[in-house]
């Protein structure tokens, strides 16, 4: 069984900042007006030297050097507002932030020992926590209902279901994958997951720059992928971040499978779901956009109707939603630089998005990305708000609304 | 300044261990190994050293499961040669390993004169920390342990090295090279290497291998028997309200005659 992360194979990355002009997607950034949106919506770019709009300033003017020996884009939680915000449509978070950040990583003279400890559990254990990988497939004894292993089986199933790493260790994550392994046994979802062969999709340590790391797990996955050809019809995960890896990057590898986040995937079922949600949950809800959900990838409404299909749930909004939606502060390394960004003084983007929370009015914290639950809990903890408000994601509300 | 650091892999406890039928080792088809820690603060303060002074940093390791990959990542952060000690047992205390490293270091070309050996002063399958002491005491080189700083005034003939005493009591000891120091901790955590960086290494640079001298007499301490701490008693959780908890706590401590 492969638990061990190979090193020596390298995966495709046809762009980067040397080429960048000979690509569509390097040429648009010279079409960039200086206008400042970027920056201006950015939620650390109040403190970035260099945001978005600084950066292609300095590109063209051939002194990114200076950006590339900054600790700037430890800032960037890519949180995809400035890509979404962008008036020349530069695709910010998605190409040129990443390209910056490998630079910038590779230059820091110290790797703040929160993220380093997350990427060397990454690389060694498949997982950011440093978790046993003979022990992702735990929580399985924990339900009610048989979670099939694909590799144990003798048949094909139609869903892969990825689990991912928060949603396999973390206490509150298992709570996320026993709720789906109810609703996708109410729907009769032909599943199997990949038990403790599977490994982090990656997603994040590209995202804060560690390019080589992602790399390695993205052939990882794919090897795993390519053995199971023919055993499974498509991918599903809730997984945010696994779900934009799989969208966006592990094409240029080959990949070619159907995938969906179980948000999108349950709204599809929802004329099926609907008769199944029989308890009333009487909770005023409020819903945070995951940004990769809904700024990268649009998915705004659906985790919204999947909230308001279950009876007694009254939907409120914060301030700042949908597109405007406030990141929780996990994207692109965050998740591991809580500490850094409290020694710098910032004020961390969970608990600012916990205070909107309240200020609605809500007693539940609605969320679809794995990340948030702990995120939001601790930030309504620090801020004395957890006896007034409950964190919980869409799909353990409606396994709840779902009589057992 | 030529430094010469001592590794060694040790089981990783993340993984449950198991012990094998013989009930005297560890069963090894499940385990994973690391580098010992101390041993990673070693590699750290050697680079630091370089960084500052100039100098080669040669890192030497008894062979292991997964050590080559670690080897690799040593020379990706700055180490200039790696080699590696082939045909050794899997489980060595730390009297063998000082016999062995003793052995192969003056054995195995272009490894001595060093003017600094740096290693970690404990490791989990070091008993009792003698592996570097008994490794000086070998080559007949000056030894100080539990060292957490070394400075040089340029590539001169001493150093100074800090050590830790108890009660937060540090001293500095000026030390005659070549010399053997045990680290416990580098002036810095151990340095983070990007992936891309150890793939690079990998295709430019080679590992070295030095066979272990046959005949290298065991320690002297033998283990009978491994077994699994078993747990006397369990923990009771009190779970409720804080009121209900502080209650039970209460009563508890009233029942033990405590209040
Ligand atoms: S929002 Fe777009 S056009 Fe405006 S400064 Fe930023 S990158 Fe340039
Ligand atoms: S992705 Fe978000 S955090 Fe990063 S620069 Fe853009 S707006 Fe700022």
């Amino acid at each position: 069984m492969g638990t061990e992360t190979t090193l020596v194979s390298e995966a495709p990355c046809e762009i980067t900042l040397e080429n960048f002009l000979e690509f569509p997607e390097g040429r648009k950034v010279l079409s960039c007006i200086q206008c400042g949106l970027c920056a201006g919506t950015c939620p650390y770019g109040d403190v970035m030297d260099y945001p978005p709009r600084r950066i292609i300033a300095m590109l063209r003017a051939g002194m990114l050097e200076k950006v590339f020996h900054s600790e700037s884009l430890l800032n960037c939680v890519a949180c995809y507002a400035c890509m979404a915000k962008c008036p020349r449509d530069i695709r910010l978070t998605e190409v040129l932030l990443p390209l910056v950040k490998e630079e910038i990583f590779v230059h820091l003279p110290e790797v703040p020992p929160e993220l380093q400890k997350a990427l060397q559990n990454t690389l060694r254990y498949g997982n950011p926590m440093g978790e046993s990988p003979r022990k992702r497939v735990a929580w399985t004894k924990t339900t009610d209902v048989p979670i099939p292993i694909l590799g144990e089986m003798s048949r094909p199933v139609d869903v892969l279901w990825f689990v991912e790493c928060y949603t396999s260790y973390h206490p509150r994550g298992q709570d996320n994958s026993r709720a789906l392994a109810k609703i996708f046994n109410g729907l009769g979802i032909d599943f199997a997951i990949l038990g403790n062969e599977e490994k982090c999709a990656g997603e994040c340590a590209r995202l804060v720059g560690e390019a080589g790391l992602f790399g390695t797990l993205q052939d990882y996955t794919m090897t795993l992928f390519r053995r199971y050809e023919g055993r499974f019809n498509r991918i599903v995960t809730s997984g945010a971040h696994a779900y934009d890896a799989f969208r966006y990057q592990y094409p240029a590898l080959g990949f070619d499978y159907q995938v969906d986040h179980t948000m999108p995937f349950l709204f599809q079922h929802l004329e099926q779901l609907k008769p199944m949600l029989s308890r009333k949950l009487n909770y005023r809800v409020t819903y945070h956009d995951a940004c990769c959900l809904g700024r990268h990838n649009g998915f705004y409404e659906e985790p919204r109707a999947l909230l308001t299909a279950i009876p007694g749930v009254k939907l409120v909004e914060m301030t700042h939603n949908r597109i405007n939606s406030i990141c929780c502060g996990g994207g692109g390394g965050g998740m591991w630089l809580d500490t850094y960004y409290k020694a710098k003084g910032y004020e961390r983007l969970s608990e600012r998005r916990v205070k909107e929370a309240v200020a609605t009015g809500a007693d539940v914290l609605a969320i679809s990305c794995p990340y948030e639950v702990s995120r939001f809990e601790d930030a309504a903890k620090v801020l004395g708000y957890d006896n007034k408000l409950v964190v919980r994601d869409i799909s353990e509300l409606l396994a709840e609304a779902m009589q057992s | 300044m030529n430094i010469l650091v001592l590794l060694r892999m040790i089981p990783d406890v993340v993984e449950e261990l198991e012990i094998s039928n013989d009930g005297k080792t560890l069963d090894r088809e499940f385990l994973r190994l690391i580098p010992n820690e101390t041993d990673d603060h070693a590699l750290e303060e050697a680079l630091l050293l370089k960084e500052r002074h100039g100098g080669k940093v040669t890192v030497v390791a008894p062979d292991a499961p997964e050590l080559d990959d670690v080897l690799f990542a040593c020379l990706a952060k700055g180490a200039d040669r790696a080699v590696k000690i082939s045909g050794v047992e899997p489980v060595m205390g730390g009297r063998a390993a000082a016999r062995l490293m003793a052995q192969v270091l003056t054995t195995a070309p272009g490894l001595l004169p060093a003017d600094l050996i740096l290693t970690g002063v404990q490791s989990t399958e070091d008993l009792d920390g003698l592996m570097a002491p008994i490794l000086s005491h070998l080559l007949q080189l000056p030894y100080v342990d539990n060292v957490t700083q070394v400075t040089a005034d340029g590539p001169g003939k001493t150093v100074t090295a800090v050590k830790e005493f108890p009660s937060a009591v540090r001293a500095e000891f000026d030390v005659q090279l070549p010399a053997v120091l045990g680290i416990q901790a580098a002036e810095k955590p151990p340095r983070y290497v990007p992936v891309a960086k150890v793939r690079a290494v990998m295709k430019s640079q080679h590992l070295e291998s030095a066979a272990a001298p046959a005949g290298v007499e065991a320690g002297q301490l033998e283990i009978l028997q491994m077994a699994k701490p078993e747990p006397a008693e369990h923990a009771e959780m009190l779970a409720g309200d804080p009121a209900q908890v502080a209650g039970k706590i209460c009563e508890i401590l009233a029942a033990r005659g405590v209040l």
